[in-house]
């Protein structure tokens, strides 16, 4: 089974070769940075549709290359990373600002060239962002973060206003930008599971998932079926627990205090039950590339789930009966479905606002086929779409665990060895987490990793939330973050 | 409409007695960090210090010229492959967590090292407030795992009010700062300066295995070697992440209102 398609196109050739692209209803994933010995190349990842390999398409980088953004918006943010990380510059990029590394801070050389024989460091002081000017009077400035109330992630968050209403929002994010793919550069592709394990803490699963699934990709592995199916459980237990502190932030946001309190404790005793089934809270230190490290018991899990899914069932249908709640909800920070698709955004972002796309359903991977799987969809776009479709999905998690463990039989939890290992070869592995689709693409030379790119769901639901924060209100933005669900690390990597 | 009011009361209480009274520290089943016996070492094995993803092991030289094997906990993410590739039974996987120590030294097992008495006068400070501790968290480049289960401690399990620990919007409110995450470069200046707006005297936690080695984000352009380089740190919790447990036990020791267990690399049960 192959995953990808390959394809080169001339710089010149770029912008027709991505409007015919568009024309055939292809959507643009990810872009990166890579090199073919000394010469650094682009690569567009690109996918053609349900069931069909992913394409991707490379162009040899040139100093300057044509901006794609204003054909594929949610490619603007990986252009813009890239021209942060090289010397290649994107012509007609709508947003020409630094990106990954804020302003203030400057590299000794190019994390990812080879030819570079400097010692490569980041080093200086972050220095105010570089925001658009916004022509109007009385307009006042709010600069929120790096370090925020309570405990949060760093980011920092800049909102142009007047009175209650939000003009201008810009969200600077990679304060926490820690290198990972960089790191992972030179590993040995077996290792490298524990780095991808803590790209995003919440996130465990579909990020080890997704980088095992690459590796087993470049490296012909035969993932044996008991182990498919396990990890298939570990990725619904990572989904429950996610979604139980979605709705435990959403009340808190609506002030609705007692309901935060029930959301946690339901989140804390899923954690629990994560704890019992691997012996960790997040479901670390389980995968393995070929399959798992250890064998896990499943005979717990059905007591304590349908213990666990009947008090969810409750309060979700609490929630829904609660006017004060609902009353937030509607209306607020609405994402149309054009918007939503042009800008990139994924899982219940993207299901919210009508967009009917699961890779568990149209790219099925670790026996997701052999499972019956309704993507839930509402056509609303506002909060209150966004967390009707996020109760649907935990509510489902449940059945495919169930659905997962029926066909589970005694046998084999690794793959064997590969008998010989190519010089050179690719792999694409992709998961649909709790928030949406995160891929890891890898290149491995004689054994050890040579790239590892990620996107994680976070980085394309982020470039899409401000489009529904700007004309928005102060009152609602906390309200409208949290229906978004998004998390920091994974962005940042 | 639904009455949130009776849902809760009549829901009862959850919140665990634990420390005070109790086992029941919301840990069962999860695996801490190994224990380690260096006297069953096999002679010149180095299965952990070849596996190890984090360098948490090393080779020390002994008085008899003989070399022994060492264990940094401080940079332990307590992912068990070092217990997957020990030969013999001197690692071994525990279900030991609450590791805060407010030595660095007490974190390594290492036969001969003795931990150091930690300043006394600091300690009397610091237990003035043992009714009353207010802290400020910064994630200086942690992967959320970490503010993940600090946001735990707020659930009704956990409950860290009734311990009289809360956490404050602003540093000028706290008496503690605990990070979180290695400390990446474009986050050294807004941890910096989150410090220096702490009234005196003030004190730091060093929360999970990152900042307190930067451990496994130790390398590359854009990684940290920990906080200790930044900061005078008071408490080390490692753990990746720790506990919501470990992170109590680490507050709680802050003040003296419970008994470090690790001493010297060796952990009291």
């Amino acid at each position: 089974m192959g995953t990808l398609v390959k394809a080169q196109v001339a710089a010149s050739q770029l912008l027709n070769e991505a409007r015919s692209l568009l024309e055939e209803g292809c959507r643009f994933q990810m872009a990166y940075l890579r090199y073919m010995g000394p010469v650094p190349e682009i690569v567009y990842l690109v996918d053609r549709g349900p069931n069909l390999e992913f394409l991707e398409l490379t162009v040899r980088a040139e100093t300057e290359l044509p901006s794609l953004s204003d054909l594929v918006p949610l490619l603007s943010w990986y252009e813009r990373e890239i021209m942060d990380l090289s010397d290649i510059i994107f012509t007609g990029n709508p947003e020409p600002f630094p990106l990954v590394l804020l302003e203030g801070m400057a590299l000794t050389s190019l994390p990812f060239d080879p030819t570079s024989k400097e010692i490569l460091q980041l080093f200086g002081d972050t220095t105010p962002p570089q925001l658009p000017e916004v022509l109007a009077t009385q307009v006042q400035d709010l600069f929120w973060g790096p370090v925020r109330g309570d405990v949060l992630e760093t980011g920092e968050f800049h909102f142009a206003y007047i009175g209650e209403e939000i003009l201008h929002y810009t969200p600077r994010l990679f304060y926490k930008h820690r290198g990972i793919e960089q790191d992972l550069q030179q590993q040995d592709p077996e290792s490298g599971v524990i780095l991808a394990e803590r790209v995003s803490g919440v996130g465990t699963i579909c990020h080890g998932l997704a980088y095992c699934l690459a590796v087993e990709d470049a490296l012909r592995l035969d993932v044996p079926r008991r182990a498919q199916l396990l990890r298939v459980i570990l990725a619904e237990m990572e989904r429950i627990y996610n979604n139980l502190h979605f709705f435990s932030m959403l009340s808190k946001t609506t002030t609705l205090k007692v309901g935060e309190a029930f959301g946690a404790l339901l989140e804390e005793r899923a954690k629990q039950i994560n704890a019992q089934l691997t012996g960790h809270r997040f479901l670390r230190n389980v995968l393995a590339v070929g399959g798992l490290r250890r064998d896990l018991n499943v005979d717990i899990l059905p007591t304590m789930l349908s213990n666990l899914q009947r008090d969810a069932i409750d309060y979700l249908d609490s929630l829904s009966a609660t006017q004060s709640y609902l009353d937030r909800l509607i209306g607020t920070g609405t994402l149309s479905a054009d918007v939503a698709f042009d800008f990139g955004a994924t899982g219940p972002v993207a299901h919210g606002s009508g967009i009917k796309r699961d890779l568990r359903v149209h790219h099925p991977y670790s026996m997701y086929e052999r499972l019956s799987l309704e993507i839930p969809v509402r056509t609303g776009g506002d909060a209150l779409a966004r967390s009707q479709v996020r109760g649907e999905a935990l509510i489902s998690a449940f059945d495919l665990i169930r659905q997962a463990t029926e066909l589970l039989e005694p046998g084999e939890i690794a793959a064997a060895s590969p008998t010989s290992q190519p010089e050179l070869a690719d792999g694409l592995g992709w998961t649909e987490g709790p928030r949406g689709s995160c891929f890891y693409a890898v290149r491995i030379r004689n054994g050890l990793l040579e790239r590892v790119k990620i996107k994680s769901a976070s980085f394309s639901n982020w470039k899409v939330f401000p489009l529904t924060v700007h004309s928005s209100n102060m009152m609602d933005y906390a309200i409208n973050e949290a229906s978004f669900g998004l998390t920091i690390a994974g962005a940042d990597r | 409409m639904k009455n949130w009011t009776l849902k809760g009361l009549a829901a009862g209480k959850v919140t665990t007695k634990w420390p005070a009274s109790g086992e029941n520290d919301g840990q069962d089943k999860v695996l801490g960090f190994p224990t380690f016996h260096p006297q069953d070492c096999r002679p010149g094995c180095r299965e952990c210090i070849l596996k190890c993803p984090t360098r948490a092991f090393s080779t020390k030289t002994g008085v008899n010229d003989e070399e022994s094997v060492a264990l940094d906990y401080g940079r332990c993410i307590n992912c068990q492959i070092c217990v997957a590739s020990c030969p013999t039974a001197a690692l071994q996987s525990s279900s030991n967590l609450t590791f805060a120590s407010k030595s660095r030294q007490d974190l390594v097992v290492d036969e001969g090292v003795n931990s150091r008495e930690n300043d006394e006068l600091r300690s009397r400070v610091s237990s003035i407030f043992k009714g009353s501790l207010h802290v400020r968290h910064v994630d200086a480049g942690s992967c959320n795992g970490c503010e993940s289960e600090l946001q735990a401690l707020c659930n009704p399990f956990y409950n860290l009010h009734r311990l009289g620990i809360f956490f404050t919007p602003s540093p000028r409110f706290a008496d503690v700062l605990l990070v979180t995450g290695p400390v990446v470069p474009q986050m050294k200046g807004p941890l910096l300066r989150t410090y220096e707006a702490m009234p005196r005297p003030r004190f730091v936690i060093a929360g999970g295995t990152c900042p307190i080695s930067g451990a496994p984000f130790d390398m590359g352009y854009s990684g940290g070697s920990g906080l200790e380089i930044h900061l005078p740190v008071d408490i080390s919790i490692p753990g990746c992440p720790p506990t919501p447990a470990a992170f109590i036990h680490g507050l709680l020791l802050l003040t003296d209102r419970i008994n470090q267990r690790l001493h010297g690399g060796g952990y009291e049960q």
